[in-house]
């Protein structure tokens, strides 16, 4: 069952030397259950193909479905809604609340979507090492401690979706590994489906599909 | 070196001119609210000294009744006769209609040098006088510039303007001033000032050392403190903008700072830089300032003029002239404020690390583990104002008291707040309002100097109208029992007055005699009064204490009844004595409430008051008249007897004059406390708007998760209302302690009398709903902001992902 489906997608951003082409008709499917690694150099249009996947960013041409949901004929409640409901994120830089603990970003993103389960948290917690750390704040963790949290953050709302953006990006290479182990282990546990942006062929080589994006084009890899 | 570190710098305020903005204008509000009120209280006090000027009072003793009323003009021929060097004075309040003028007549051929206004008839180089107008009917009235008269009588004397003439009043003949103010007799003698023989000892004659301004000054000394604490409070609230803009734009300029010093500018370049550059901007919102400042004290004068009038009868022109000492004045306190608003940026950045990274979020972390710092700095200013409260005396330690009570609550807020919104989030309220919560209490250290602002503000507002309301409530409690009388009778001479006791008898059912005598009590000037033995007195009189045979006691002429500002200034008790007279000392066996009135009194019998003073009149009565006979009795004084409108009044019109004569007193206080609400409100918005563009890595996590930008937009006007309400409850104490100091300790060491404290909590809910409405508009603009922002906007936070 298809859970993202990307047709022809295009995205230009204005810059101040003008419009700048950063999709040039993309076109991707992710099912339920699957993993897929996105590569590709800087500035290639990564970020912004996982924003469109998130439903945080609407594409200028093309369509975005998720869910069978077409992003850009949903509002901006709609949309909030999608994200909340369906979508998991990870970011690089983490991007944790900074006024909430440790147990409250985990459970944040669960209870606006009403789907808080207590001790799936607790069990997402114990799993990823943060069982001891429930009541600290994020300026109080390290950058490993952090991209955890992120994790148990995306996965404790059970959403179909994991979007991952560079998450071991800011880490070394064992904590990097680790981190993956956890993350293919939690979503094939809950049946999501994984789209995961890396610039290590190593980690890419452990999804189950690869994709490169270059010069707002997809390829097969 | 400076200048190049200069060009490098001033590039952030190109770039962040809206910062530019805040900091100028909290600059210019700050400078605005201080030099108006040093503008009000200067033109104040040079009012006083020019009226302690007229005709040479303030370098001239002078000769008075015994009983400080007027000398008889055969005694003062005889005074001449005997070759003493003295000029008549005849003064007085004029009334032509609604107007007043003070009329000074004087004799322009024996009046000393000394005293003698430029403008005298007949002096070389005021040729515009013409002396025979000014000596003969119908005369000459000189009057200051813009002094208008309308509806003149006709014979009124012609009307000439001088530059040397008091606003308000008029300098004319003696003769033509006799005949305006219907009297002949000197209100008082000026003696020259090189006479130097004893005066006859048989005239019965005061002889009064001359009086200077400070004499009025220092009956107004607390309402001019009263004043400059209220601009120290508003200067204090602008600079908390100062503070918070110049700290952000510090924090911004990290970066900036850093590579400069890297390139090899010295430290001590960019401090100078930083510090001219701040001289420069506190010199142009100064020169802003003092333009805001002006207009303000201009817009403010008239009602400053009028509270002087009605509570101190001082006569201060309700306009403003321009003083290059005052405009310096302020400017130094601009810059002062400056460089005390800088000073803690300024030492941050002397102690920065060379290689720090720039973290704007690090300013609000950093300020926020000074929290536990500042929550103890608190308590010890706490214990401070408590220690002044129970060490220290007199008016400057009260205002220390306020000072150091409202500084400690300030101090207090945030630590107070965020422990408050911690207990709150305990509470369970879903996960949209338990975010909201924990974002306010992160937000705590940007936020707090705005919050301290309007706490000060919100305190000082319940503070003073609680004291404002109670002295209302008292004032007209106190009016309704001293003003019992249905009619008040003022007659021109014992003629008059005896024709008027001739009409109402059978008409009113007691004539009570108003009469007094200016006199000295404990070396203060105070008037005596004498009164007749009646029901009116017993029933109504508004005694604070007395003995219990209070007024039988003061019929037989056995004991005296004092003012309450009297019994406090010489810690009289009842039973304790009273010089009334140099042979006379009466047992005080009432203590009365006397607002309003800043000169010692003391009532005793009649009888015995006549025989103390046998010189003085009675020319005025208070009549008990049945109600339905009010107005027949007064139409038929003024037909049948004679006496002039305004010599009969009614008690509504007496109580009506009274109340007006009180709220005017007001006017002032309630002006600026709008006007420090205003800057602290302004000061809400400029933080707001701040923190909203330093916000979005915390907004937009939580907006990627699935909350609308609506609903955040929600957030942010919920928590700037949360914020207010809870600064407001917490100002609601902070403003009772306020208004309880203002009326234990500062009206009682200011005015002699201590008034009940009454509470208006229905004035509070409007103050809250004000609060709130600042808020949410200061907040408005950021929510809305937010509402509409684009989502690459808050994209850009994930942006090193890409």
């Amino acid at each position: 069952m298809t859970l993202l489906q990307i047709d022809a997608a295009e995205k230009t951003y204005a810059t101040a030397e003008g419009p700048l082409p950063v999709l040039r008709g993309v076109d991707l499917r992710l099912d339920r259950g699957e993993t897929l690694a996105l590569t590709g150099e800087s500035g290639s249009g990564k970020s912004t193909l996982m924003h469109l996947a998130g439903a945080l960013d609407v594409v200028d041409a093309g369509r975005v479905l998720i869910a069978g949901q077409d992003v850009a004929g949903l509002g901006d409640a709609g949309r909030a809604a999608l994200r909340r409901d369906r979508v998991g994120l990870v970011f690089q830089q983490f991007n944790l609340i900074p006024s909430l603990t440790v147990a409250q970003n985990i459970a944040f993103q669960a209870r606006l979507a009403g789907r808080f389960d207590a001790d799936w948290a607790a069990d997402l917690a114990q799993r990823l090492g943060l069982s001891d750390l429930g009541t600290r704040y994020p300026e109080q963790l390290s950058g490993g401690q952090q991209q955890r949290v992120a994790i148990a953050r995306a996965i404790a709302a059970r959403p179909a979706l994991i979007l991952a953006d560079e998450p071991t990006g800011n880490l070394d290479e064992a904590t990097g590994d680790a981190v993956l182990d956890l993350l293919q282990s939690l979503v094939a546990e809950t049946g999501a489906a994984l789209m995961m942006v890396t610039h290590s062929p190593r980690l890419a080589a452990r999804l189950d599909r690869r994709l490169h994006l270059s010069h707002g084009q997809l390829a097969a890899t | 070196m400076i200048r190049h570190a200069l060009s490098g710098l001033i590039a952030h305020w190109r770039r962040h001119p809206g910062q530019l903005a805040t900091l100028m204008t909290g600059l210019a509000l700050a400078t605005a609210l201080w030099s108006g009120v040093q503008a009000i209280n200067a033109e104040a006090r040079s009012a006083y000294d020019r009226a302690a000027a007229t005709l040479g009072q303030d370098q001239l003793a002078r000769l008075t009744g015994a009983a400080g009323g007027a000398v008889e003009a055969e005694t003062y021929v005889a005074l001449r006769r005997a070759g003493v060097e003295v000029s008549p004075v005849i003064t007085g309040v004029l009334r032509l209609g609604d107007q007043r003028l003070r009329i000074w007549g004087y004799d322009p051929l024996t009046i000393p040098q000394a005293a003698a206004p430029r403008v005298t008839p007949g002096d070389e180089g005021q040729g515009q006088i013409d002396l025979a107008a000014f000596l003969t009917e119908p005369g000459l009235l000189l009057v200051a510039e813009g002094t208008v008269l309308n509806d003149l009588p006709p014979g009124f004397p012609g009307l000439q303007v001088s530059g040397d003439v008091p606003p308000g009043s008029a300098f004319t003949d003696i003769a033509t001033a006799g005949r305006l103010l219907q009297t002949s007799d000197p209100t008082y003698l000026l003696v020259a000032p090189d006479h130097s023989g004893t005066l006859p000892g048989d005239t019965g004659l005061r002889l009064e050392p001359p009086r200077s301004g400070e004499d009025i000054g220092r009956l107004t000394d607390s309402f001019h403190l009263n004043l400059t604490a209220f601009g120290l409070l508003a200067f204090a609230v602008g600079l908390f903008i100062v503070h918070g803009a110049i700290g952000l734009a510090t924090e911004q300029r990290r970066t900036g700072i850093r590579t400069l010093r890297a390139l090899g500018v010295p430290l001590r370049a960019v401090l100078g830089a930083l510090a001219l550059e701040l001289a420069v901007i506190a010199v142009l919102a100064g020169a802003a300032g003092l333009i805001l400042g002006y207009l303000i004290a201009g817009l403010l004068m008239p009602g400053v003029a009028g509270t002087l009038q009605g509570l101190y009868g001082a006569d201060v022109p309700g306009t403003l002239r321009f003083s290059p000492e005052w405009a310096a004045l302020a400017g130094g306190m601009t810059l002062a404020g400056a460089a005390m608003a800088g000073a803690q940026a300024f030492a941050r950045i002397a102690a920065m690390p060379l290689l720090q990274p720039a973290q704007p979020r690090a300013w609000a972390v950093a300020s926020g583990r000074g929290m536990a710092r500042q929550g103890l700095a608190a308590l010890a200013l706490g214990l401070v104002a408590l220690a002044i409260l129970g060490l220290g005396d007199g008016l400057v330690a009260g205002f220390a008291f306020l000072a150091a009570l409202l500084l400690a609550s300030a101090i207090a807020l945030p630590v107070v707040l965020s422990w408050l919104l911690g207990r709150i989030s305990r509470l369970s309220w879903g996960v949209r309002a338990e975010w909201m919560l924990a974002d306010a209490r992160q937000q705590m250290p940007s936020l707090s100097l705005a919050l301290m602002a309007l706490l000060l503000a919100l305190a000082a507002n319940i503070g003073v109208s609680t004291m404002v309301g109670s002295f209302r409530v008292t004032f007209i409690g106190w009016l309704d029992q001293r003003l019992a009388a249905e009619i008040y009778v003022t007659t021109a001479s014992p003629a008059e007055a005896e024709a008027t006791r001739r009409y109402l008898e059978g008409r009113a059912e007691a004539v009570l005699p108003n009469v007094w005598a200016e006199t000295d009590l404990f070396g203060r000037p105070a008037d005596i009064y004498g009164i007749v033995d009646h029901p009116t007195y017993r029933d109504h009189w508004p005694l604070l204490s007395a003995t219990p045979d209070v007024w039988d006691a003061v019929a037989r002429g056995t004991g005296a009844l004092v003012n309450e500002q009297t019994a406090r200034r010489e810690t009289l008790s009842l039973g304790d004595p009273l010089p009334i007279a140099p042979d006379v000392t009466l047992p005080v066996v009432g203590i009365y409430s006397d607002y309003g009135n800043p000169n010692g009194q003391a009532i005793i019998a009649l009888d015995l008051f006549r025989a103390l003073y046998p010189e003085v009149e009675i020319l005025r009565f208070g009549l008990r008249v049945p109600p339905e006979q009010v107005d027949a009795v007064t139409a038929g004084l003024r037909e049948e007897v004679g006496l002039p409108v305004d010599a009969v009044v009614n008690q509504a019109q007496v109580k009506a004059f009274s109340i007006g004569v009180f709220e005017r007193t007001f006017q002032i206080t309630g002006a600026l406390n709008v006007l420090t609400l205003a800057v602290a409100g302004f000061a809400i918005w400029t933080s707001l708007l701040t923190l909203a563009n330093m916000r979005l890595p915390q907004v937009a996590p939580v907006w990627a998760q699935g909350m609308t930008r609506r609903v955040l937009a929600r957030m942010e006007l919920g928590r700037a209302v949360l914020l207010a309400g809870l600064t407001f409850l917490l100002s609601v104490p902070v403003g009772l302690a306020l208004a309880w100091a203002l009326l234990a300790v500062v009206n009682v060491e200011a005015f002699g009398w201590r008034l009940p404290m009454r509470l208006f909590p229905g004035d509070w809910l409007g103050l809250l709903a004000l609060a709130l409405v600042a808020a949410l508009i200061a907040a408005a603009f950021p929510a809305r902001r937010l509402a509409r922002l684009g989502p690459d906007r808050l994209l850009r936070v994930f942006a090193n992902d890409r």
